[in-house]
């Protein structure tokens, strides 16, 4: 692993064999043996859009998407009126799951929402004990976006409240905003560049749906390590 | 016993297995059914899998690049990287880094590369706690068995063998549904995150624009073990770049398309970096191992480099005649299937391995389903060629000589002709046994009978 004088490290050792690989160029491929050494000038990947599946024009199209692959992966998707509904909602899923204690993380919506319940709350970002948020009955959180193509939404260790909080407590609850919807995934990988290009947070996650398996016989459960319910409040 | 008989014998008793079909039968017939629905859902499946076949080569063609970039990247947000030219570097820089930490247990999300250097082992022989935390691999560390699938590791088991498995190694079980299983696992599992040392995971992509390993999974467990302990390790080959952050729009559904028929796995996460400044969690530190490991070997092959294009998605096992039939641990590999019988031969070597080419029906349906497009069944044939090439079969060659003689000769081919129809009834008295001759082909199959009068003569007749 040390590079010490004339003996090669395993990277040089490494990349000297790809090197030495490359000098014989390979086909690319569909182009029936024909060797280039340079690819497309744009990215083959720039088309996507055109290839993946579709999700309409408008907004209302795109909401209704959202709201249909939300509920086929089973997560909760509540579409409001206004920002004063928020509270209503909340504590109706706080009551029916006899919430006593919640995470949460210092943000606009996040402490709107997370206050509004009355309960203890378990914020993460000065540091937390993880064996304190492993008892809380639901972890709070923003967004970033959230994906009409895919049910799904991003999060961040910034946006988000940090890794934990999104996928220890039991029930992850979303707070988002109605401008926040994306139509489909290049859509929210040009958002994250423009947001975060000159430094990205350590951690970006896109998370599609609750927490799931179906290792014992390919038949689906939720909850295999992460949570169980995922509850997505737009207003 | 050499590789060659134990996977015929593997093979003839798992073929014969039928409790073991109908499991692998009806769990593919499943994975069939939604992974159309979500292939027809795509705009267009055919272009994509063009676009990604595309990515993948510039990738791999350009590989010393993207390295250097991603590298570099990590290195800039303090992560530690480290190269490893083969299986036994690896685990000593894994092994050194938790004697450095001092660290007792390690929770481990899925990384087929930790099976192909059998990392497990090695640690805990060192006297490490290894906890597997993917519900299948944890299923088959219990059974102290490889992985029977590189994405469904427990797909060979029924529920009631996971519930007699618990009772027995966890004590605990309170019924065979599904439900109740994945519960017990959880619970046991909870607590292992919170006192774990070190988390281990693999990785599905590599970002060389951005510096980021990106995971896929849909438990959870990758994105704890990512999160709570306090030192992570990630251990990738050097083929998983990609080059720019936005291909993954097209990768991350193409793989959860191609591999488990879903529009999106539930987590694809991607990692910069340990915990950053103003950051509440995280490891403190995060170590990236890149393995080679005999790539750069496949790499100097240009007919078979694109096979490097893999993403490990298991769309050609679940799609093979021959996996469905002999099923995964017959392979005796880590990487089984076609892609397995592709590329084994290049990382474990050509003569022992090649017998896993012949074992093909060479009917293309792997190719067909490869969400990049690497030319499988064509690679199959390459290896039969390669390994002919380099150690030719001293009967089988000698068999095609006399052929050659005989076919060439019309008066031989008559008389030979002649032989075989006055020769075969005495074949039906050993059909199948030790002194037929054909009996390769018998043993399972009927021979045709030949007919007195060849077409050529019939032809004759009738002018």
């Amino acid at each position: 692993m040390k590079n010490t004088g004339t003996i090669l490290s395993e990277r040089e050792k490494i990349l000297g064999r790809i090197r030495e690989a490359l000098k014989i160029s390979a086909p690319l491929p569909g182009s029936h043996d024909e060797v280039t050494t340079h690819a497309h000038a744009e990215s083959p990947a720039s088309h996507a859009r055109e290839w993946l599946p579709s999700v309409g024009t408008s907004a209302a199209e795109q909401f209704d998407l959202f709201a249909k692959n939300a509920a086929d992966l089973k997560a909760d998707f509540q579409l409001l009126n206004s920002r004063e509904e928020l509270p209503a909602a909340l504590k109706k899923i706080a009551a029916a799951e006899k919430w006593s204690r919640i995470a949460s993380h210092d943000g606009e919506l996040s402490n709107f929402a997370s206050t509004t319940l009355g309960l203890p709350v378990m914020l993460t970002d000065k540091g937390y004990d993880v064996q304190e948020m492993e008892k809380c009955d639901a972890g709070i959180s923003e967004c970033d976006a959230f994906i009409a193509q895919t049910g799904g939404v991003v999060v961040t260790s910034r946006s988000a409240g940090g890794r934990a909080l999104s996928v220890l407590p039991p029930h992850h609850i979303v707070i988002a905003r109605r401008e926040q919807l994306v139509a489909d995934l290049p859509a929210a990988f040009a958002l994250l560049k423009q947001k975060y290009a000159d430094n990205y947070p350590s951690m970006i996650s896109f998370i599609t749906g609750p927490s799931r398996t179906g290792d014992i016989e390919r038949i689906l459960v939720l909850g295999a390590h992460g949570p169980k319910k995922l509850t997505i409040l737009c207003f | 016993m050499s590789f060659v008989s134990q996977f015929k014998s593997l093979a003839s008793e798992k073929t014969r297995d039928l409790r073991h079909r109908l499991v692998i039968r009806t769990a593919l017939r499943g994975y069939e059914i939604v992974r159309d629905k979500r292939k027809a859902a795509f705009q267009s499946w055919e272009s994509a899998r063009q676009a990604a076949a595309e990515t993948k080569w510039e990738a791999i063609n350009h590989l010393d690049e993207h390295l250097i970039a991603l590298t570099s990247k990590l290195e800039a947000r303090g992560t530690k990287v480290h190269w490893a030219s083969n299986g036994a570097q690896a685990r000593e820089i894994i092994a050194q880094i938790l004697r450095d930490k001092k660290a007792r247990s390690i929770i481990k999300s899925k990384a087929m590369t930790s099976e192909e250097i059998h990392l497990n082992h090695a640690l805990e022989k060192e006297g490490f706690t290894v906890v597997e935390s993917d519900l299948g691999e944890f299923i088959v560390q219990l059974r102290h068995e490889p992985p029977y699938h590189i994405v469904f590791p427990s797909m060979h088991l029924t529920r009631g063998e996971i519930k007699d498995l618990f009772q027995k190694e966890l004590g605990d079980a309170p019924s065979d549904s599904p439900e109740d299983l994945t519960m017990v696992a959880r619970r046991v599992m909870r607590q292992k995150y919170l006192t774990a040392d070190v988390g281990f995971t693999g990785g599905n992509f590599a970002i060389a624009e951005t510096g980021m390993i990106s995971i896929t999974e849909n438990e959870g467990n990758a994105r704890l073990t990512a999160a709570l302990p306090k030192t992570m390790i990630t251990l990738m080959g050097i083929e998983k770049v990609l080059p720019r952050f936005s291909d993954l729009a097209l990768f991350l559904p193409m793989l959860a398309t191609a591999g488990a028929g879903q529009p999106m796995t539930c987590y694809n996460t991607m990692y910069s970096g340990p915990r950053q400044p103003g950051e509440c969690d995280g490891p403190e530190e995060w170590h990236v191992i890149l393995l080679d490991n005999r790539r750069t070997e496949l790499l100097a092959d240009a007919e078979q480099r694109d096979s490097l294009h893999c993403i490990r998605c298991g769309a050609c096992l679940n799609v093979c005649p021959i996996f469905r039939n002999v099923g995964g641990h017959t392979y005796g590999t880590t990487y089984s299937g076609p892609v397995g019988a592709v590329i084994t031969p290049h990382l474990r070597g050509l003569q022992d391995w090649k017998h896993l080419s012949n074992a093909s029906s060479l009917c293309g349906a792997c190719t067909e389903a490869c969400p990049v497009k690497i030319d499988l069944h064509h690679h199959l044939l390459q290896n039969r060629r390669n390994a002919s090439a380099n150690e030719p079969a001293f009967f089988e060659k000698l068999a095609y000589k006399m052929f050659a003689i005989v076919a060439n000769e019309p008066a031989f081919w008559s008389l030979a002709k002649k032989i075989g129809w006055l020769t075969q009834p005495l074949q039906s008295l050993v059909k199948g046994s030790a002194l037929d001759p054909a009996k390769a082909w018998t043993k399972t199959r009927d021979l045709p009978p030949q007919p007195l009068e060849s077409f050529k003569d019939w032809w004759k007749n009738r002018q």
